[in-house]
């Protein structure tokens, strides 16, 4: 018996629906036919009436969902690719990032993002859009990068009173197992150690965990400890563990899948060398996709992003700093 | 401390025409008195930021207010001055607003026409237009999960909003779910300064609706007769289930865009035409007409508007204003996931 990440998802949101009669579900696609990815599978069935198909309108539809949650209502937005989240851009960072400080009214929507590259994905269904929301003060950015967490960070962004934008890696969805789900978690906005060392830090979050768990297992081959750092939500960021990973290790490597310039990487980076810069034995390194749109053919897409042997590289240069 | 809606936004179901007239003229009288102080402050420079009038559009505003009732949600936009008092919005919500006192809705970190009481159904706009559409189409859906019946959204919009994506994708979605909306487009002639041909190929705005699958109307928005007639048969046509409204009124904007543009741009040939005409002269005449109101009566209601005007802003003139140093500088509900940003300079108190 186990259970994956895409599974997770959809049981998060059964679960959400079954005990809070405040939840509906709207998005295209994911009613009856459960969603192009199939997050929502039976749900349609299941609740009738509160898992709506949406005409492609993502400016309506989070607008859409805005008042609902002024009056009461707990929506979970599916954007179909995190991608299409661009043409309601304006209703979430303008509108919905906004409410609660203007009016004193909380805007208790969830956003579903998937995100991410897959192979043959190109430019359009590939984009990870993490930093464009964290950049917006009112909107908390949440990034599971493993089964556990896409199941009970669903479920605290639907709880939590503000707006969540909820991106959850689309490479994970079939391929990433757990024996069951968790009865237990860590509150949003902490980051967890995935794996301890005492040579480098490398913080990273989303799927690129993966790849930073594989290099870290291929360099403790080699005999150095690597220390990943899961940021989990990388609005608000977990300073405070990232701080004290590096002052174990005095070497930082942060990983992201998105394009290379600011976004969560240079955001750690910054904090790191404002903040601790005496902890630090090397200058702090980055590692993100390159500065172009994403490439379709696998060829290029592989070397378009960090894997684990481009994060590999990077660390080994970096402990030989 | 803020007052909730005024019961004026209810309807007297057994009024007579001439009284809802006369009331609606009252509405639209303090509308333009209020927007006048607000004009007088902005040039003597009391006013932060701009100062966005109804001038020539309350008619057409206050119909709309008047036909909602207490219960009902109106995103009005920034001419909706009328409709907005008559949906019970108090004055003071407007002169703390636009003077940006600390005990207004919005506190000081919003201004002028971005007011409202959410929780009352008064949505506070965003400056992006036919934004507002489909969070009224929102609310209207969570009534319906809520299953409240009988509770009709109505927004507001302008001739420029109908170019806008939001708009399409609002008035779409609102006829798919089926939705007891009322969509005003106040057709001025111009948006900012951009006239009519320059923003639509269309014979008329009217024609928008048949593609969307909604009914449509037409009023003068010159004639405040034909705008509570209209409107109240749009108001009441989707609260009876018949589906999402569009109603466009035609008129010209008597002002500029805000108070710092001359609107020199505006055709002198519109000016004179009918659609020029001034909304509140031609209620005050038919008012006189009719007999429904002598000049006596009409005096003293202008006396009292502008003294109801005067003691709000004599009020808000002596409330504090926001402080920098005691805000509350967190954008979050949830305050403990709100991140703390040092900055590298130590703090100074003025």
């Amino acid at each position: 018996m186990s259970i994956t990440y895409l599974e997770a998802i959809r049981e998060a949101q059964a679960r959400a629906l079954a005990e809070d009669p405040r939840v509906f579900i709207y998005g295209q696609d994911v009613g009856a036919f459960g969603g192009a990815f199939k997050a929502t599978k039976n749900l349609a069935r299941e609740f009738p009436g509160r898992v709506l198909d949406a005409p492609i309108s993502e400016d309506a539809i989070v607008g859409a969902a805005i008042g609902a949650a002024i009056e009461g209502m707990r929506p979970i937005v599916e954007m179909q690719f995190a991608d299409f989240s661009t043409p309601g851009f304006n209703q979430i960072v303008n509108h919905a990032a906004t409410l609660y400080w203007r009016t004193r009214v909380p805007c208790p929507i969830t956003i579903r993002l998937p995100s991410g590259g897959t192979s043959g994905g190109g430019p359009f269904h590939s984009q990870s859009m993490e930093s464009l929301y964290a950049h917006y003060p009112g909107l908390i950015v949440m990034t599971p990068a493993t089964v556990e967490d896409a199941y009970s960070m669903l479920l605290e962004a639907v709880a939590i009173d503000d707006p969540v934008i909820f991106c959850e890696h689309k490479r994970l969805y079939y391929h990433l197992k757990a024996p069951a789900l968790p009865t237990e978690a860590m509150p949003a906005g902490k980051a967890r150690i995935a794996r301890a060392g005492r040579d480098l830090t490398i913080v990273t979050y989303s799927a690129m965990l993966q790849d930073a768990l594989a290099a870290a297992e291929e360099l403790a081959a080699e005999g150095s400890e690597i220390e990943v750092v899961d940021l989990r939500t990388i609005k608000p960021l977990d300073t405070d563990t990232v701080m004290a990973s590096v002052a174990r290790t005095g070497r930082l490597l942060c990983v992201g899948e998105s394009f290379p310039w600011g976004g969560v990487t240079a955001e750690v980076v910054a904090r790191v060398a404002a903040e601790g810069f005496g902890l630090l034995d090397a200058p702090p390194q980055r590692l993100n996709a390159k500065d172009t749109p994403i490439p379709y053919h696998p060829n290029l897409w592989l070397v378009h992003r960090p894997t684990a042997q481009s994060v590999c590289a990077a660390a080994r240069n970096l402990l030989h700093t | 401390m803020l007052q909730t809606l005024e019961s004026c936004g209810a309807r007297e179901a057994a009024s007579s025409f001439p009284a809802q007239y006369l009331r609606a003229f009252g509405f639209m009288l303090l509308s333009r008195t209020l927007d006048e102080k607000m004009a007088v402050l902005y040039r003597a420079g009391k006013i932060h930021g701009g100062v966005f009038l109804g001038r020539g559009q309350e008619a057409l505003s206050v119909s709309l207010g008047m036909a909602l009732r207490k219960g009902d949600i109106f995103a009005p936009l920034i001419r909706d001055g009328a409709g907005r008092l008559a949906f019970g919005e108090p004055v003071l919500d407007a002169v703390r607003t636009y003077l940006g006192s600390a005990l207004g809705p919005m506190r000081g970190r919003d201004g002028n026409v971005h007011r409202g009481r959410p929780l009352e159904g008064l949505l506070p706009m965003i400056s992006h237009l036919g934004a507002m559409i489909s969070v009224v189409n929102g609310a209207l859906m969570a009534r319906r999960f809520k299953k409240m019946e009988g509770c009709v959204g109505a927004a507001s919009i302008g001739d420029g909003a109908t170019s806008t994506g939001a708009f399409h994708e609002a008035l779409n979605q609102a006829a798919v779910e089926r939705l007891p909306l009322v969509l005003v487009v106040a057709n001025n002639q111009y948006a900012y300064s951009t006239p009519n041909h320059r923003q639509f190929a269309c014979e008329d705005l009217m024609d928008k609706a048949a593609g969307y699958g909604v009914s449509a109307r037409h009023v003068d928005g010159t004639d405040l007769e034909d705008c509570l007639r209209v409107l109240d048969m749009a108001v009441a046509q989707t609260r009876a289930g018949g589906g999402p409204q569009l109603v466009v009124g035609r008129l010209l904007r008597l002002c500029g865009h805000g108070e710092h543009d001359d609107a020199h741009y505006i055709d002198a040939e519109l000016k004179k035409s009918p659609l020029g005409r001034d909304c509140l002269k031609v209620a005050e005449e038919r008012l006189l007409r009719e007999g429904w109101a002598g000049a006596e009566a009409i005096g003293a209601m202008r006396q009292q508007a502008a003294q109801k005007v005067d003691e709000a802003v004599a009020t808000v003139q002596r409330e504090p204003a926001p402080d920098p140093y005691k805000e509350n500088w967190c954008a979050l509900k949830c305050s403990h996931l709100s991140e703390v940003f040092e900055v590298p300079v130590p703090a100074t108190q003025p």
